[in-house]
């Protein structure tokens, strides 16, 4: 069993939580992710590691409320464990040499969580660093100091203008590119019509842009190929092979499609649990 | 004298129109007076060629005796002697290529039912309840075994029994390997494998679930943590596919996949639990062994209107247990032989529609022995399917291989390893599927005993 160290609620549907999980914690490094299991009926699901402490044993993950598993988990607290969590899986980023040069990190959603400790890796070794960040509106924004301090240069887009910066992420890296920024290399993550559209962006240019997708995954250790891509023509798993690839490369119609296949018992499975807390509410 | 009949007494079964909308055990096994009905058929040879067709040994006719004269109890702990695993191995080894083959009585009539025998003494003393075995004297070495299947299980229990401290890591949530997330409950339940599992950690085995070796812990960080001797039993889990276009499609599985979902997550039972599986009304098969029967059953389970097994080869050549074959069909399987895919379609939204197959032949034979399958020129035809399965065989996990220096590998991936399990590096053993690739049960048991003899020779000394 895994015991919940912390809970925080960062906005209305993004929660932090630490998890004692010291084996993770001990070979954890950035771009990795976990899969957990809440309890016995539970499914497996994959959540990007945003953070690590290797001498308390602990596991920051961050994570949205989308369906039932994501809605389960945001009702546990500090003290209340896991049933099962196990990582450190897929392969850890690799930058090349970026010392001195500038790269730039986009997160959109969720994706912030987990752009972040990228954007702290890329500052450590010396590059330097510009994070454009997309929320809907600026009351849903999370790690704001964090953001700032790991980051030369912060910019934060909201769909809704909120904070004066109104549009996407694309917006913003635009205009960045058309003013002259030269950057070296580029960092995209989020749901996969936003990478996909940083790489459309970023091809013209000649960028290397690394993405983490984020396909269905069941056990996360290459032995069924669930989460399967096509990389330069070619399939990959992105449990093992990844879940970083070389944006110009992926194949995003496919992995998109293949990422709704369960979209209807994703909703029915929802629903019951939603049902079900009702109920039980109900009763109290 | 010896019961003369020239037939296997067969096993109670549940009706194939019944058992092909559930998940219950196919087989009901023998009752006492069937065990000892089929028993009285085994004339007691005195060089036993049976036992030579077991890759553990067990002391078949001595078993039998036992079982002849009522002594389930005795029976059972000569087989346990040597086999960790017997009501898995009764259930799923394939007896006809193995100690039924060697049977004297097989040569007229039927050998006698050696696997059916082996699981009643196994059901036998479960029902009964064993008592707990004797803890033996700690010998101060630490052994760690990488894997929880047939072959990590066994070698973890035949260390412990000499008085070894054993841990065995396993990446999934439970452990078992094949026996929990592959073969599925109707043909070996689940309570019996968390059972059979119960019995080697009740000799003291300890078991570390959610813990992968090449990510969570590296083989030489086990050394470190004091370990002396590693045995690999990490098996061949990684799957093949055809290489075909629209394999990449919404309703393409491997195997592992399709089976992993139904039996380790229960998908069979969603959305009482979480994980979904999708089975369309028409589903094929393609492969030939007992894992496309395994594919293929559990999607009649689910629903499915239309099962059909692709297969290249005839059916003569089919890898799969004959046992499951008879079943499968008893079950409404078809079953399309000499038939190969060559392309997958699917709709706008990427859902499998169709699948274009070609007609084979058989060649010369290649270097597996078995004829060649060579393609018919101008028999391309299409079929109409929802979900295909793909079950042409797995290969082993890279993981560990490209984490662990030092260590030498087959150009196919297989750890190479001596005959006693040792490999290129010292103090570390392999043995199962991880060396052998995609093998039986009982031969990843027959590595996981010899690798343990091996090491409790190399830390003895």
């Amino acid at each position: 069993m895994f015991q919940i160290l912390e809970k925080r609620r960062l906005n209305e549907t993004t929660t932090l939580m630490r998890v004692h999980a010291p084996r993770v914690a001990k070979k954890a490094g950035p771009g990795q992710f976990i899969i957990l299991r809440i309890d016995e009926n539970g499914e497996r699901i994959p959540l990007t590691i945003a953070g690590y402490d290797r001498e308390s044993g602990s596991v920051t993950i961050i994570f949205q409320k989308v369906g039932k598993t994501t809605i389960h988990l945001d009702e546990l607290e500090a003290g209340d464990s896991l049933l099962d969590f196990v990582g450190p899986l897929g392969r850890v980023s690799e930058y090349g040499d970026v010392k001195g040069k500038r790269v730039a990190v986009i997160g959109g959603g969720l994706g912030i969580a987990i752009a972040y400790p990228q954007a702290v890796a890329l500052t450590e070794l010396g590059a330097e660093v510009d994070m454009i960040v997309g929320f809907r509106n600026i009351g849903l924004a999370i790690l704001m100091d964090e953001l700032q301090n790991a980051s030369k240069n912060l910019i934060v887009m909201t769909d809704d203008g909120s904070n004066g910066k109104k549009g996407f992420v694309t917006d913003a890296l635009r205009e960045q590119l058309e003013t002259g920024v030269k950057y070296e290399h580029v960092v995209a993550i989020g749901p996969m019509p936003m990478m996909r559209a940083v790489c459309e962006m970023t091809r013209p240019y000649g960028i290397h842009t690394v993405v983490s997708m984020n396909p269905i995954m069941i056990d996360g250790t290459g032995m069924c190929g669930g989460c399967r891509l096509t990389v330069g023509g070619e399939t990959k798993f992105a449990c093992v092979d990844g879940p970083e690839f070389d944006g110009h490369l992926v194949d995003f119609d496919e992995a998109m499609k293949r990422s709704r296949m369960y979209s209807a018992e994703e909703k029915l499975s929802k629903e019951k649990h939603i049902c079900r807390m009702k109920e039980a509410a109900a009763h109290v | 004298m010896y019961n003369k009949s020239m037939t296997k007494l067969p096993a109670r079964e549940q009706a194939p129109e019944v058992r092909r909308h559930n998940f219950a055990e196919v087989s009901q096994g023998y009752d006492e007076a069937m065990a000892r009905e089929e028993a009285t058929r085994c004339i007691g040879c005195k060089n036993a060629p049976c036992m030579t067709g077991c890759p553990v040994g067990v002391h078949i006719p001595e078993f039998i005796a036992h079982v002849k004269e009522g002594e389930f109890e005795k029976a059972y702990e000569t087989i346990r002697l040597t086999n960790s695993l017997p009501a898995i191995c009764g259930r799923v080894c394939p007896q006809e290529t193995q100690c039924e083959s060697k049977c004297v009585r097989g040569v007229k009539g039927d050998p006698v039912g050696i696997g059916r025998l082996e699981r009643f003494c196994a059901d036998y003393a479960m029902q009964k309840g064993q008592p707990a075995p004797e803890k033996h004297a700690p010998n101060g070495h630490r052994v760690a075994v990488v894997g929880s299947g047939p072959s990590g299980l066994t070698c973890a229990g035949d260390l412990a029994k000499l008085g070894y401290d054993v841990t065995i890591f396993e990446a999934l949530h439970t452990p078992g390997g094949v026996l929990v997330y592959g073969i599925p409950e109707f043909r070996l339940p689940k309570h019996l494998v968390r059972e059979e599992i119960a019995t080697v950690e009740a000799l003291g085995v300890k078991i570390e679930t959610n813990a992968v070796v090449g990510r969570s812990v590296s083989l030489d960080e086990l050394f470190d943590e004091g370990y002396d001797a590693v045995f690999i039993g990490s098996g061949a889990g990684l799957p093949r596919f055809q290489g075909i276009p629209g394999e990449n499609l919404n309703g393409v599985y491997s195997a592992n996949e399709f089976l992993t979902r139904i039996n380790l997550m229960k998908a069979y039972a969603f959305p009482e639990t979480d994980t979904p599986v999708r089975v369309g009304k028409r589903v094929a098969v393609v492969g030939g062994g007992n894992v496309a029967m395994d594919a293929a059953r559990s999607a009649l389970r689910l629903g499915a209107e239309e099962v059909s097994i692709i297969y290249r080869r005839s059916e003569k050549e089919m890898p799969a247990r004959l046992e499951e074959v008879h079943h499968a069909k008893e079950e409404g399987v078809n079953f399309r032989m000499l038939t190969n895919p060559t392309a997958i379609h699917g709709d706008e939204a990427g859902n499998v529609q169709s699948m274009t197959c070609v007609e084979m032949e058989l060649g010369e034979p290649d270097a597996s022995g078995r004829r060649r399958p060579v393609v018919k020129q101008g028999s391309e035809f299409d079929i109409a399917v929802d979900t295909v399965v793909i079950a042409i065989g797995n290969s082993p996990n890279p993981l560990i291989r490209n984490t662990t220096p030092g260590l030498e590998t087959q150009k196919w991936g297989g750890i190479i390893a001596d005959e006693n399990g040792l490999t290129s590096r010292e103090n570390v053993y392999a043995g199962g599927d991880a060396v052998t690739g995609a093998a039986t049960v009982i031969l990843a048991m027959g590595a996981g005993k010899t690798a343990a003899k091996a090491i409790h020779e190399k830390l003895s000394r």
